[in-house]
């Protein structure tokens, strides 16, 4: 077992001489994450603006489910694009499973509820405040879902880096499907817990540093972009 | 008189709204024919809000029914709204002003003329680049003017434009309306001041508990009017 501290001093070395395997890990993390955030978007925030908008029997059935669909655990969300994915599964053929593509997809099955259900939310009061202004200019409800879009931009944005914090901090789902293959599908979350199982506290810890930056520079933009907000919403 | 593709006179039948049981808005009979203002009078819950939302189709009425002439397939089309607080888009002022316009069908050089034409009858031509919710309450009021006129509606409801408004900024919304009507825009506005009432009305309808207790030319009711009700509400007196 080594002495803690040399394990950090040791970490700092790896981040500070910019350490080509680490490098490698660091980027395929923040793609397969920011793929899968793309990903989410393009489904869950037409989904939450739909969601805000339309009223139609069943619809308090559709919230809830995407509600509880926030709290997905990874492990499950990677079991099921496991079993789609796997050579008997009905996506078998495709040859996905273990590759970053596998990991884009079981990523933004996790997230897109939360971008949806976020989504939903903030949308839901501003159609509240616009809705008659932009009735009394002839736009139904399906008119008002660009205009919420984005009318709503700063705070979706915000929800957007929430998702990407969601996304680039799981190990579940990315270690199920992906299978953490050196080079190839390791990202910083699956490396991190096999090296602390190894017992190579450095590089563990170095990367532990690296995803620590990354979650806090999404809240600092997340910040700066509520001041933005604030400057155009008043 | 009227155009021969007028939505005006616009008629207003037995008309009837309640929410549960309650009724604010009974047996109403209007006929708003084109011309000078039409002020909406009444003390605080008289139902004057309810009757712009109806009048508009915000509102879909519980009782009677509300006819527009014309041939016009889309009355709609023809008129606009200016609430008491006025709703701005989370964009410029310019923005602000084309977004109906566009949703109203026109080409994009017609809706920058429109818009610019808009924002310089408001005195808010400077402004045009700025965020719209940063403005003052008056300076917003103006825009939610200019983004109605630039419509060039038939029929323009007011609901209380400056409630919430100074004194020098009233001015300013009450010059706008004025030289809107002046401009052939038939204006129907609700107001509780009925100093800016006898500025602007060209006819009073006065409406007392859900009820149109008198509609008549402005000069006639200011001077004499018919309802007690209405005479007290003039004489400053509490009534509800």
């Amino acid at each position: 077992m080594q002495d803690i501290g040399s394990a950090f001093a040791m970490a700092l070395g790896l981040v500070g001489a910019g350490d080509p395997v680490l490098g490698e890990i660091v980027l395929l993390s923040i793609r397969v994450s920011l793929t899968a955030v793309a990903l989410a978007a393009l489904i869950g925030l037409p989904l939450g603006a739909l969601l805000a908008v339309a009223r139609f029997p069943g619809r308090a059935g559709v919230v809830v489910v995407i509600n509880a669909l926030m709290g997905l655990p990874p492990v499950v969300a990677g079991l099921l694009i496991y079993l789609l994915l796997s050579r008997s599964g009905p996506l078998g053929s495709l040859g996905l499973l273990f590759t970053p593509t596998a990991m884009v997809i079981a990523q933004a099955v996790l997230i897109a509820p939360i971008l949806a259900a976020l989504a939903r939310q903030v949308l839901e009061a501003l159609w509240e405040e616009y809705a008659e202004q932009l009735r009394s200019f002839g736009a139904g409800p399906w008119r008002a879902v660009p205009t919420l879009l984005w009318d709503g931009r700063f705070a979706l944005l915000t929800v957007l880096l929430a998702g990407f914090g969601r996304a680039s901090a799981e190990v579940g789902a990315v270690m199920i499907v992906g299978g953490n293959i050196e080079g190839f599908t390791r990202v910083m979350t699956t490396a991190i817990a096999l090296e602390t199982s190894k017992g190579d506290l450095p590089l563990a810890l170095a990367l532990g540093m690296v995803l620590m930056a990354v979650v806090v520079t999404v809240n600092a933009l997340a910040q700066g972009l509520r001041g933005v907000a604030a400057r155009w919403a008043g | 008189m009227r155009a021969p593709d007028s939505i005006l006179p616009l008629r207003a039948e037995g008309l009837g709204f309640g929410v549960g049981g309650l009724r604010i808005l009974q047996a109403v009979d209007l006929a708003i024919e084109a011309g000078a203002p039409t002020l909406v009078i009444g003390p605080n819950g008289a139902g004057k809000s309810t009757l712009l939302r109806l009048l508009h189709g915000l509102l879909g009425p519980t009782a009677g029914r509300i006819a527009w002439s014309g041939p016009a397939s889309d009355p709609a089309r023809r008129q606009a709204m200016v609430f008491q607080r006025p709703v701005l888009l989370r964009r410029s002022v310019l923005a602000n002003v084309l977004y109906p316009l566009r949703l109203a069908g026109l080409d994009p050089a017609a809706r920058e003329a429109r818009a610019a034409e808009a924002l310089a009858l408001v005195g808010l031509t400077e402004l045009a680049a700025r965020p719209a919710r940063r403005l003052s309450g008056g300076e917003q009021q103006r825009l939610a003017l200019a983004r109605a006129a630039a419509l060039r509606p038939e029929v323009l409801f007011l609901d209380e434009p400056c409630a919430s408004l100074d004194p020098a900024a009233t001015r300013a919304v009450e010059g706008i309306v004025a030289a809107l009507a002046a401009r052939g825009t038939k204006i129907v506005m609700t107001t509780h001041d009925l100093g800016q009432a006898r500025r602007l009305a060209g006819e009073v309808v006065f409406l007392h508990r859900g009820r149109v207790l008198e509609h008549a030319p402005a000069d006639r009711f200011f001077a004499a009017p018919a309802a007690p009700e209405a005479a007290a509400f003039l004489r400053g007196e509490l009534v509800w």
